[in-house]
């Protein structure tokens, strides 16, 4: 369980007004984004499976606050606050939610498969921990082309459990891959709690047998995921190999859209939303420190309001993909565009 | 502004629900997140929390309520000072209708495939009946090993991006002696030792594709790519699909597929039928060393991912190959290994050397086989298959794997669709048998395809 986070309400001092704010803009646009993508999925417009992001957005904001151009990252099914935080349209997501022609795999991707070339945006994998080897080889990549860049591989606790991690870590230890692992234990796995699926104390504290360091990180806090993102960061890009960190964090909505959530009380949820709410923490740091105004939290809100219903109504109008696009992009010609071997 | 709350759909297969209980009522005060009803949808009853804030106007539909289809308006959300009446119907808002589109163009990747639809007529394409090299080219004898083993030099020479990885391909030299001499030559870059760990390494090999590089993974055997299955297929096959075109995978897979001899059933299995069936991939069985040679660079060049079967039991065995400095062969392209008028004898991998000894002894009956070299298994030839049964006008399949679901029978299929008028006769799958493989050598050998049966097997269909 995570330890006893300090009062996130005291702003560190090295942290400015322009930071806290750009921090709490990404992490409301993850909610807003959510909790529109979940209205939508009630009115039937967006189909199949929509594992929603709320309650966790501190985890990806807080860690591509210490990402630089050209670092990638890679993540479950889970995945429209990533995309969101790394400066993918909310349109494009949004459509691609509904199944249209304007999302970022044209409407044949979903929910869980998108990606961006331009972002680093590896995925979008509906395979649990999958996306771990895979974010690994995407370090093996930039390691063996020589340069500097760190891939963030984020996985649940649920995946934590599978044995490919272990081989990954294994290997991404033994090469010296730059390769932070991003373990979002928001404490279930769909219904199962980590209680009920491990007796090890900790996740991060499997990396020890193979000899890679780690921490457990308040995940509720930015502040504190930035600060250890920090680290493993400048661990990865000084050639030390990979960094675990395990962010405690929590889900408030159910695994995905038809999970009823029973296998937890309402308080449980209830008291993590009043008490911990990643977002609240900022938005109170912004006014205990005369950061900002009410009238401009105000403001902001209302912008990120309107990119959300912007994005939704791109979304809806967007036209489906046309019926030739079943049978495209099934073989490439050519090596997509930005590929290493066409820039070498 | 008023607005309705509408009966919402809260699974991939809900359509309708039942409003089991309202947990506000008429003119509570609700916030986001606040839970208002509890909904029984086909899985389980749910908990449904509001949007928007507001003001419960109206309920429209009492608690208790059955049947109520997705969508339905079943209460209005006011403001402050606002009546229900103020409602803005907004019930429009529905996926559009199917969008209508006659067209059905060809798109540039499925030439010649089937299954565009069940009716539809398939165009088998005119074959590519080219040699591979130049007439009069020189020609060195080499073995399958080291074919393949100069393919890989030679495409690691010229592009800085392909590297080896797998099990004992570097230190060790090879666990059957393809990659000897490799690290040597290009250093452990380029030649990468991995762990035991297959879906590791093949994730691994997956992910640096993804961003670019070309790796060629070794499995010990195919036997063992079974662990790593799930990146073959839903990472490196699936992922240009589902990312829209943006995320090409350029990588092959390679290692030697099928029965080696007296290693029993876990280590004895022919995989082709398995990968040919994966859209996404491309499948390569070579028999000959040139074929492997070739073959091998087009799949190191391929911006896909490639599954490159090869035979334990033919890397020792010696071809000619074209000495040329840089021979490759394209995808798609069958090899005719024998002319003849009687029977169509298709086959691929080791099940040529079985259709090969086959036409020999048939030849000394008078019969005369013309014998196909499929080579690649995705995309297969079907214009030379096609245009030599409607020569012969019958068809026998050589192969190795097991008898259900294989290649033969999907060009049995594919031949009745397409050339029904030219059979005179049933077309014939000679297959590995529906066992699991035996370690007696006697067992063994039975369980194997012979060229005694395939020799039967073209008696029946010529009736002689």
């Amino acid at each position: 369980m995570a330890r006893k986070p300090s009062s996130a309400k005291d702003a560190p001092a090295n942290v400015s007004k322009d930071e806290l704010l750009k921090y709490y803009r990404d992490m409301l646009l993850i909610r807003r984004f959510e909790e529109k993508a979940g209205q939508l999925y009630g009115m039937g417009l967006i189909g199949g499976f929509c594992h929603l992001y709320i309650g966790q957005e501190a985890v990806v904001v807080g860690l591509e606050a210490c990402a630089k151009e050209g670092d990638k990252r890679i993540t479950s099914y889970r995945d429209h606050g990533h995309m969101l935080a790394c400066g993918m349209e909310a349109r494009g997501v949004m459509a691609e939610l509904t199944g249209r022609e304007g999302g970022y795999s044209k409407g044949k991707g979903g929910s869980m498969h998108m990606f961006s070339r331009e972002k680093h945006f590896y995925g979008g994998h509906g395979i649990v921990a999958a996306q771990v080897p895979l974010g690994a080889g995407l370090a093996f990549a930039d390691k063996y082309l020589g340069n500097d860049n760190v891939t963030f591989t984020y996985f649940g606790d649920g995946a934590a459990n599978q044995g490919q991690v272990y081989e990954t870590y294994n290997m991404a230890e033994l090469w010296d891959l730059p390769v932070v692992f991003v373990i979002e234990n928001n404490q279930y796995a769909m219904g199962t709690s980590v209680k009920r699926s491990t007796k090890s104390v900790s996740l991060f504290g499997r990396g020890e047998a193979f000899g890679i360091p780690g921490e457990q990180v308040d995940g509720m806090d930015v502040l504190a995921v930035k600060a250890a993102g920090e680290k493993a960061v400048a661990h990865c890009r000084a050639g030390k190999g990979p960094y675990i960190l395990e962010v405690m964090t929590y889900r408030y909505r159910g695994h995905s859209m038809s999970d009823p959530a029973k296998y937890r009380t309402r308080d449980e949820v209830q008291k993590m939303r009043d008490e911990r709410d990643p977002i609240e923490n900022v938005r109170e740091m912004l006014l205990t420190g005369n950061h900002a105004s009410e009238d401009e939290l105000k403001a902001l809100d209302k912008e990120i309001k309107d990119i959300v219903n912007d994005s939704a109504e791109f979304a809806k109008e967007s036209p489906e993909p046309a019926l030739e696009e079943l049978w495209t992009d099934i073989y490439a010609e050519n090596l997509p565009q930005g590929s290493a071997t066409e820039n070498a | 502004m008023a607005t309705e709350i509408l009966m919402p759909a809260l699974s991939p297969t809900m359509e309708e629900g039942t409003l089991a209980k309202w947990l506000k009522k008429e003119g509570d005060a609700v916030k986001s997140g606040d839970i208002i009803a509890e909904i029984e949808t086909d899985k389980a009853t749910m908990e449904f929390e509001a949007v928007d804030e507001g003001i419960l106007g109206k309920i429209l539909i009492e608690e208790g309520t059955q049947g109520v289809a997705v969508n339905t308006p079943i209460a209005v959300l006011v403001e402050e000072g606002e009546s229900a009446d103020d409602v803005k119907t907004e019930t429009a808002e529905k996926a559009p209708a199917q969008v209508a589109s006659p067209s059905t163009k060809e798109g540039p990747d499925d030439k010649g495939q089937p299954g565009k639809s069940a009716v539809e007529a398939v165009k088998t394409p005119e074959p590519d009946r080219s040699p591979d090299y130049p007439e009069g080219t020189k020609m060195k004898t080499m073995t399958v090993r080291e074919a393949l083993r100069e393919a890989m030099a030679e495409e690691m020479e010229r592009d800085e991006t392909v590297f080896l990885m797998g099990e004992e391909v570097g230190e060790y030299q090879g666990a059957y002696k393809i990659s000897q001499g490799l690290l040597d030559k290009f250093g452990p870059r380029r030649v990468v030792d991995t762990p035991i760990s297959e879906i590791g390494f093949a994730g691994i090999g997956t992910g640096a594709a993804l961003a670019g590089l070309r790796p060629i993974v070794e499995f010990m055997t195919f036997n063992f790519a079974m662990q790593a299955i799930d990146h073959i297929i839903n990472s490196a096959a699936k992922t240009l699909y589902m990312s829209g075109g943006q995320m090409g995978c350029p990588i092959v897979f390679r290692g030697p597929n099928g029965a080696a001899a007296r290693v029993g059933a876990q280590h004895s299995q022919d995989y082709a039928a398995w990968y040919a069936a994966i859209p996404g991939l491309k499948v390569v069985m070579p028999y000959t060393a040139a074929d492997a040679k070739g073959l091998m660079k087009t799949a190191i060049r391929d911006a896909n991912p490639v599954i490159f079967l090869e035979n334990e039991i033919l890397y020792g065995r010696s071809f000619e190959v074209p000495d040329l400095p840089d021979f490759t062969i394209p995808f798609g392209k069958a090899a005719i290994a024998r002319k003849g008028s009687d029977v169509t004898i298709v086959s691929f991998g080791i099940g040529m050397a079985h259709a090969l000894e086959a036409a020999s002894k048939l030849a000394e009956d008078g019969i005369e086989a013309e014998v196909i070299d499929l080579r690649t298994l995705r995309p297969i030839d079907y214009g030379t298959v096609i245009e030599s049964v409607k020569k012969t006008n019958r068809c026998i399949t050589v192969e190795e794997g097991f008898p259900v679901g294989a290649i033969g029978n999907h060009l049995s299929a594919y031949i009745m669709e397409n050339a029904f008028d030219y059979l005179d006769a049933p077309v014939i799958n000679c297959t590995g048998k529906d066992v699991p493989m035996p370690y007696a050598a006697n067992l063994e050998k039975h369980a194997l395809i012979t060229a005694a049966e395939v020799v039967e097997a073209a008696r029946k269909v010529t009736y002689r």
